[in-house]
Order: structure tokens, then sequence, then C-alpha cells
């Protein structure tokens, strides 16, 4: 029947115009498929989900800290009660409270995991040292995170392990008392340490971790995901061969198509 | 006039003033919503219409009707093109000029949110003489739990616990031992091995703020709940990880009443009471030595 495929053609190039005419102004599809369609290793397996694991976990502090702050009060007299209110009082208080405080820490463990996994993989090497530097800096501000969190609820258990971990900061040598009187702002826990450390916690540690990120993310889908030790393939993006580097002893670094390994 | 660039045709749509019509119907809805249902249904209308005029536009080349319309003539370059590797003198200056321009701003810009971020490490901070009240309330050779506001002006969150000790009189001057509860290890608040008696309970109205005395009998010193640093009665550490002895606070008598003021630190004390001689340095945070070679890693403290 001619005149139904000429249908079934034409209702998919309807549904494909919205799309083209997307694409050729803003290459947003194209940049979609570069990063969702990529070679990866046929060998890579479970262990290779854990980085993606690690963001969902941080997308779910993300979505629950935005909502927490809705209702959350960062002033010493009223911090407190604000978290029983969000506990006790407010519709599902209760869990989306407890995903983040306990989303927390699955997402510290997780980052370890991930890092543990890279680490034993041997996926730090050429040439993706430098996302292991983006991870190792990701690692502190996440550990940030957990730190300027705890004081948050406003309690006794937060208020000394504050105290305490403030304290720890100031016995560093030379510049420890003043990293210590930073973050207190001022000689003593006072007003003011509350709303920095909320600050820190909501703004200025997770803009940085949403940046680098950003940058992990595009590391990983410029250099390919690396194959398991174990694998008899090389992995990442097929790329043209470079150009031998001029003074730097390096001949045509490997290349990193899919290819058999000399074995 | 650009040349044309990458592979594909050149995209000159007709000029078109539905996308200004469709615009003005999105207001005229938003507004409607706020002022009157009549005129929101009038934006609506608007709204579709030029909307659907303007998709039947764009949509023209899918439905192959016009390809847009090619000028007849773009015009020429009015300077020629710089040659490879060569660059215009002015491109050079503009480059320096906005970057330079840029940094200025940014550092205009940056050191003040700096200052004010860090400010508060480098202010001597004020310290009021805080009034605890007749010294009749403090039974000679009895260790008192004091707490008071250190600082009046911002409440409760200055709340300040000290074990305050009557020692008499030296030289016809009353002698008070005014130990800090901050431990000399990690900051946590030091509690009294020993019996509290809360009946014996006083609130005094000072002002500087409510004070409550609650005796204690320290028989074995002081003990840190955190990490199991213990003190003596004169504050010398005697067990555990604290590096000093514990702070006390400078006491002023004024009109037979007791004030404290700044704290200071202590390595250690020699004897005990009235007559004890006390190793006296500047306030520096817990976990840090006062004496001995530790002492070196801390040369600079900010301003307490």
């Amino acid at each position: 029947m001619p005149s139904k495929r000429n249908r079934k053609e034409q209702m998919l190039a309807a549904a494909q115009y919205p799309l083209d005419w997307l694409e050729e102004r803003s290459g947003l599809i194209g940049g979609l498929r570069y990063f969702l369609f990529r070679k990866v290793p046929g060998d890579s397996g479970w262990w290779h989900t854990l980085g993606s694991a690690t963001l969902t976990a941080f997308l779910v502090q993300l979505g629950t800290g935005v909502i927490l702050a809705m209702y959350y009060k960062p002033d010493p007299n009223s911090a407190y009660e604000s978290v029983q209110h969000i506990n006790n009082d407010v519709t599902l208080g209760w869990l989306v409270r407890g995903m983040h405080r306990w989303g927390a820490s699955v997402f510290i463990i997780l980052i370890f995991f991930h890092m543990a996994r890279v680490f034993l993989f041997g996926a730090y090497k050429y040439p993706r040292e430098l996302n292991w530097i983006v991870g190792v800096l990701l690692l502190p501000l996440a550990l940030l995170e957990g730190f300027s969190g705890y004081l948050l609820p406003y309690d006794q258990t937060a208020y000394w392990a504050t105290v305490v971990g403030i304290n720890i900061n100031g016995t560093a040598p030379f510049l420890g008392p003043f990293l210590a009187s930073f973050l207190r702002s001022g000689s003593e826990i006072g007003a003011d340490t509350l709303s920095r450390f909320y600050s820190l916690h909501m703004l200025l540690l997770p803009g940085a971790i949403l940046g680098l990120i950003g940058l992990h993310l595009y590391l990983v889908v410029r250099l390919g995901v690396s194959s398991p030790p174990w694998s008899s393939e090389a992995a990442g993006r097929d790329r043209e061969q470079a150009p031998a580097v001029p003074g730097s002893g390096l001949v045509n670094p490997a290349p990193r198509g899919v290819t058999k390994r000399p074995d | 006039m650009e040349p044309q660039q990458g592979q594909g045709k050149p995209h000159l749509p007709p000029p078109s003033l539905w996308p200004i019509g469709f615009a003005i119907g999105i207001v005229c809805i938003l507004v409607g919503l706020i002022v009157s249902w009549p005129a929101a249904a009038v934006g609506a209308l608007v709204t579709v219409v030029f909307g659907f005029l303007w998709v039947r536009d764009v949509t023209g080349g899918y439905r192959h009707e016009d390809a847009g319309i090619e000028p007849a003539d773009r015009g020429e370059a009015a300077m020629p093109e710089p040659a490879p590797g060569e660059r215009f003198p002015r491109s050079v200056f503009l480059e320096g000029a906005t970057l330079g321009l840029g940094s200025v701003i940014a550092g205009i810009v940056t050191v003040p949110i700096l200052g004010f971020t860090i400010a508060p490490v480098f202010q001597h901070p004020h310290h009021d003489e805080i009034d605890l009240g007749p010294i009749t309330n403090f039974k000679e050779g009895q260790f008192v739990i004091t707490t008071f506001l250190r600082d009046p002006g911002e409440g409760e969150i200055s709340r300040r616990t000290a074990y305050v000790r009557n020692n008499g009189f030296i030289d016809a001057k009353p002698s008070f031992t005014v130990l800090s509860n901050r431990c000399a290890h990690l900051g946590c608040p030091v509690q009294p091995n020993g019996p509290m008696f809360d009946k014996q309970k006083i609130e005094e109205t000072t002002k500087t703020g409510d004070v409550s005395l609650i005796p204690t009998l320290p028989a074995g010193g002081f003990g840190c709940p955190c990490h199991g640093g213990q003190y003596d009665q004169e504050g010398n550490r005697t067990a555990g990880p604290p590096v000093r002895a514990l702070d006390r606070y400078e006491f002023y008598i004024r009109n037979g009443r007791l004030a404290v003021g700044r704290t200071y630190s202590v390595s250690h004390v020699d004897g005990a009471g009235a007559s004890a001689k006390i190793h006296k340095y500047k306030e520096t945070g817990p976990g840090e030595h006062v004496d001995g070679p530790e002492q070196w890693f801390y040369p600079l403290q900010p301003p307490t």
C-alpha cells in the first residue's frame, strides 16, 4: 500500500522537523547524541556505574536541599525549632530531611567507592590524569559539605561537633588559628557562625562542586570510558592520530581507538 | 556582510512582524489575568493568531513554499582581510584593553567582597566587663558554676560558663580563681568531677544579663566528656590529651561585685588558691601549645 507508506513517512518527517529545527539553530541534538551515544568498551560492567551513582546521590542532595531551604531558618534562635518543624509538622518533611541526612553519607561513601574503582582499575592513567585531579578536588569539597551541614540542625551534637571540628582546624601549624577564626567568623562561635556555615553549605560549596562535576563529565565524554584491566580492548574515543609533538620526546602518543591491544 | 560560513545554505528569512504580535499577545494575557478577563481573552486571540502566522512562516521551507529571499548584492568589505598571522594594531589594542579593564573591574569588585568575608578574622572583638553579682554570693573555698553572657549584645548564643572560687583575701584584696570551662584540647565544655548543688542555685540579674550560680564540689578536679582530658582544681592538666592548663578570666572587684573581662591562656599553675603562681600567656585557641618547642608552630594569632 504505497499511500499508507507515504503517510508513515510523512508523519516521521513531521516528527523529525522540530528536532531538525532545534538542531539547526542550537546544535543541541547533536551535542546530546555526542554525549549519550559514546563508544564504551564491551566488557565494562557494574563497576563503571559508581560514578553515575555518585552523581545521582549528589542530585538527590541538591533537590532535597533546595526543598529543606524553604523551611530552614539559619538563625541561632530558630534553627533548631525549624528543623523540628520540618521533621514533625511539614508534610513528608521527615522523609525529605531523612533523604538529605542519610543521602549525605551515601554520597560520601559512593565517592570513596568510585575513587577506589578508578584507582584499582588504573583509570587515572594517561590520558585521564586531569580527571583524577578534578576528582581529588571534588573530594574535600564533598567532605566540607558534610562538615558544614552538620552544624545546621543546631542541637548539642551539632554545636559541639562543630566546636571540636573548628578547633582541630585551629591546631594546624601557622595558619590554623586564622582558618579557625575564619570558619567561626571571629574568635568565638556566635550568631554569624551559623549563617556563614549555611552560606558555605548551600551556595559556595555546591556551586564549586557543580562546576567541577561539569569539568569531570566533560573530560569523561572527551576521553571516553576506560576499559577494565582484564580487557583485551583499548578504549576511548576514536581520534585522529595526534601528530608527533616536536621536542616532547613523544612520537605519536598511543592511538586510543577501539583497537586490539598488542598482547 | 559576513561571507557565508559552514556548509549550510544561508538562512535569511524575510522580515516579519509576527513574533512581535505574538509577544504583545502574551503580555496582554498576563496583564489581563490581573486586570480583566476580557483583556486576557483578547490577548489569547492575538497570541493564537500571530503564533499561527509565525509558525506558518517559519515552516514555509518545510512545506516547500518559500526558501527565503537572497539579497541581490552583498556589497564589498570595507577593508582587506589581514594576511594569515598578521594582526591589525587595533585588534591588539582592543584585546589588551578588554583584558586590562576586565582585570581592573574584577579587582575592584573582588577586594571589598573578600575583605568583607575575612574581616572578622582580623577584628578585635570588644569585651565588656561582665558583672557576676555581689562577691558575697561566692563562699570562700567553694567552686561555683557561673554562667553569664559574654557579649550581652549577642544574646544567649554568647552564654559562657566559668568555675569561680573565692580564695579569700591576699594583702587585704579579694582573690578569685576564675577558670574557663573551655577544654584546652579541642574546646568542649569541661565538667566538675563531683556533686553539683542544684538546690542552692542563685539567679542574679545584672546589668550585663542573667547570671546563674550553682555551687559545686569538684573533688576530683574537672573532666572533659569529649576525649577524657582531666584537670585539677587549679586547672592544671592531670591526664588526657589537653596541651596546657585551663584558660582563665581576668577578674575585677567593682563596688563589692565580681566582674570578669578578657580571657588568657595558662601553661601551668604552681601552688594553689590565693598564692598560686599562674604562668600566663596571651589567649590562644584550644589544642595550641603556649610553651615548649610546639609553640613555634603558632607564631601569629588572630586577635581575640
